[in-house]
């Protein structure tokens, strides 16, 4: 037996059977306007935004050590910008919806090189004050409706498809696609080398900054594109909703406490978690939501019990007793004469 | 003169700035604990007041005597059966505890107060003013003006005169070292947030006669009071109280230019001092 029968791998079989399953699902979930009610589309279209945030909140907390409680501020910023694109600039919607992530990458710069000063849990707060000086800016526009708000004006509504059935179907499509892309886009970029770099940040910041990682930069790359693609997925949430507010655009409720229980609940840092996480959390609005301000207190009572007894989340309990890990991420040395399972 | 009135009532509302951010300060400063839940004991303590005033009959300042023990109370068992447990090196569980914190108070509030505005109704304190070089102070802002300074005084004093402002300062230091030296972290620290909802009791019912409440407005206090820490420094108290002038002062003479801008060009003048001094405008030097 020599050191030349030992070889590193990366897969294995479990992500393998992962992929081909992942990939059926994929199949039957873009099938689902021809099997699925509307009610049944709107929600899924639902869960598939939340997932697209859970996953980019993942990434930037979990990966990146940047805490953020005001991810709301790009959510709203991605709805008003396809609001204002449409309505004053005549862009086609989905055109609307990429400008918006472009919009939102070059806001976020200034704001990172501002909050960046910040450390830590002050970090996180202040985050919260850049999402409520948006909030009362975009309040102050009386173009967009001011405090009130606005809807979007049905021509534009109409400009994406002119059938009902197929608008809803468009806009289920789109969620599935922009959860498909994020999931795929914090993958592809944690195998990467400045996703090694992250995770080697994640694990000892001061070792990382120590073998020449630039820790700096790296958090402000995954800062502005995490603000980007949240602005993305800001502009697709608002048209689905077709009306925005200032109050329900920035949200910290909605586009942020929702989105840490998903993640903390499913398993932070990794990329099972968020999606574990959303499935559970949509599985307890559905069977609780009647009861109100109960739900979400046993949310909190939830998430609370969940950091201190289980701080690696749901995925974090499977994986301490599998050892599984269904996107392969790292690598793992097998021994000669055992075959490649687990 | 009237620009000279709003920086007048704009120090005198920073007055209650820095108490709602005197607390925040004061445990960062002893256990580097930053309690997003902070805003949402204010509006806890302001109910805590209105509970008290309307089955009692009694003043809102004479309920103070009811809901500062009762607040330091909640603040001895909440950080020795919760967050001690959350302290330690990694950021996480504290800021995600105090965040499901705040969701609980937040909820819990909305459903045994409802969400009605609620005030505390302080009979002639509301209303009195005097008049001063041709400007009209309210009696009140003066009063809580007044018992800023004190609060802060005596936490100053706490600190650097007793027997548990040394253990403060130890434990802060370094935990284990004080601990070697026989001070319990885990009471000191219960003592630290005992003191810290002690103060917030006192914002929570300045907060309740001055403006009406209601359970949702505990995020906004919580930056209000953060932006004074900042602004002022960290670990600084009299910065602390310097920080919640500014912005009291930056509200004021913001919804003097319009009335829609006086939360916002608060933020603003955090967001520059920010930009221009990140550490505050008064660090402590080992900051």
């Amino acid at each position: 037996m020599t050191l030349q029968d030992y070889h590193v791998t990366r897969s294995s079989n479990a992500a393998r059977v992962a992929a081909i399953l992942g990939a059926l699902a994929l199949v039957i979930l873009v099938a689902a306007p021809w099997w699925a009610g509307r009610a049944d589309m709107r929600l899924m279209g639902e869960l598939f935004l939340y997932l697209a945030l859970a996953s980019l909140w993942n990434l930037m907390a979990g990966y990146a050590g940047l805490v953020s409680v005001g991810q709301q501020a790009f959510v709203g910023f991605g709805g008003y910008m396809l609001f204002a694109l449409t309505m004053f600039a005549g862009l086609h919607p989905i055109a609307a919806i990429v400008c918006a992530g472009v919009l939102g990458a070059l806001v976020s710069i200034p704001v990172a090189v501002l909050i960046f000063r910040l450390r830590g849990a002050y970090f996180a707060i202040g985050t919260w004050v850049i999402a409520e000086v948006f909030r009362l800016g975009f309040a102050q526009i009386s173009s967009l409706g001011g405090g009130s708000g606005s809807s979007l004006p049905v021509a534009i509504v109409k400009s994406l498809a002119s059938k009902r059935a197929m608008r809803e179907s468009l806009s289920y499509w789109l969620a599935l696609g922009a959860a498909v892309i994020v999931v795929t886009a914090v993958y592809l970029f944690l195998r990467s080398r400045k996703g090694l770099a992250l995770t080697a940040i994640r694990d000892n910041e001061l070792a990382a900054g120590s073998l020449g990682i630039d820790i700096w930069r790296t958090k402000f790359i995954v800062y502005v594109v995490t603000s980007a693609l949240t602005a993305m997925i800001g502009a697709l949430i608002f048209l689905q909703k077709l009306r925005i507010s200032p109050d329900a655009a920035f949200s910290v409720n909605d586009w942020t406490a929702f989105v840490i229980f998903i993640v903390v609940i499913g398993g932070i840092g990794t990329i099972e978690g968020p999606i574990i996480g959303t499935l559970v959390f949509f599985a307890l609005r559905e069977t609780l939501a009647d009861l109100g301000t109960i739900y979400l207190i046993v949310l909190g009572v939830v998430a609370i019990v969940m950091m201190l007894k289980a701080p690696k989340g749901i995925w974090g309990l499977i994986r301490s007793r599998f050892d599984l890990q269904l996107f392969p991420l790292g690598y793992r040395v097998i021994a000669p004469g055992k075959s490649d399972k687990s | 003169m009237d620009w000279l009135n709003a920086v007048v009532q704009g120090t005198l509302l920073g007055g209650l700035y820095a108490l709602f951010a005197a607390g925040l300060s004061l445990i960062f400063g002893v256990m580097r604990l930053v309690n997003i839940g902070h805003g949402d004991l204010i509006v806890l303590a302001a109910y805590l007041g209105l509970t008290v005033t309307t089955a009692t009959g009694m003043h809102p300042l004479f309920a103070l005597i009811v809901v500062v023990p009762t607040m330091a109370v909640i603040g001895y068992v909440l950080q020795r059966g919760l967050l001690n447990q959350t302290l330690g090196d990694d950021l996480l569980p504290p800021l995600l505890v105090t965040f499901g914190l705040s969701v609980i108070l937040q909820n819990g509030l909305l459903e045994i107060y409802s969400a009605d505005p609620q005030k505390l109704e302080a009979g002639a304190l509301e209303t009195a003013s005097f008049a001063v070089g041709g400007l009209n102070l309210g009696v009140l802002p003066v009063l809580t003006f007044a018992v800023a300074v004190a609060v802060i005084w005596g936490l100053q004093w706490t600190f650097y005169h007793t027997a548990l402002g040394r253990a403060f300062r130890a434990v802060s230091d370094n935990q284990d070292i004080a601990q070697l030296m026989g001070l319990n972290r885990r009471h000191i620290f219960g003592v630290a947030m005992a003191l810290a909802l002690g103060v917030t009791a006192i914002a929570g019912i300045l907060l309740g006669i001055r403006t009406s409440f209601d359970p949702s407005i505990g995020g906004g206090r919580l930056i209000f009071g953060f932006e004074a820490v900042i602004i002022g420094g960290l670990g600084n108290l009299w910065g602390t109280l310097a920080g919640g002038v500014i912005l009291g002062v930056a509200q004021t003479v913001g919804a003097k230019i319009d009335p829609g801008w006086q939360v916002l060009s608060g933020h603003i003048a955090f967001l520059i001092i920010l930009a221009i001094r990140p550490n505050g405008l008064f660090p402590r030097i080992s900051a």
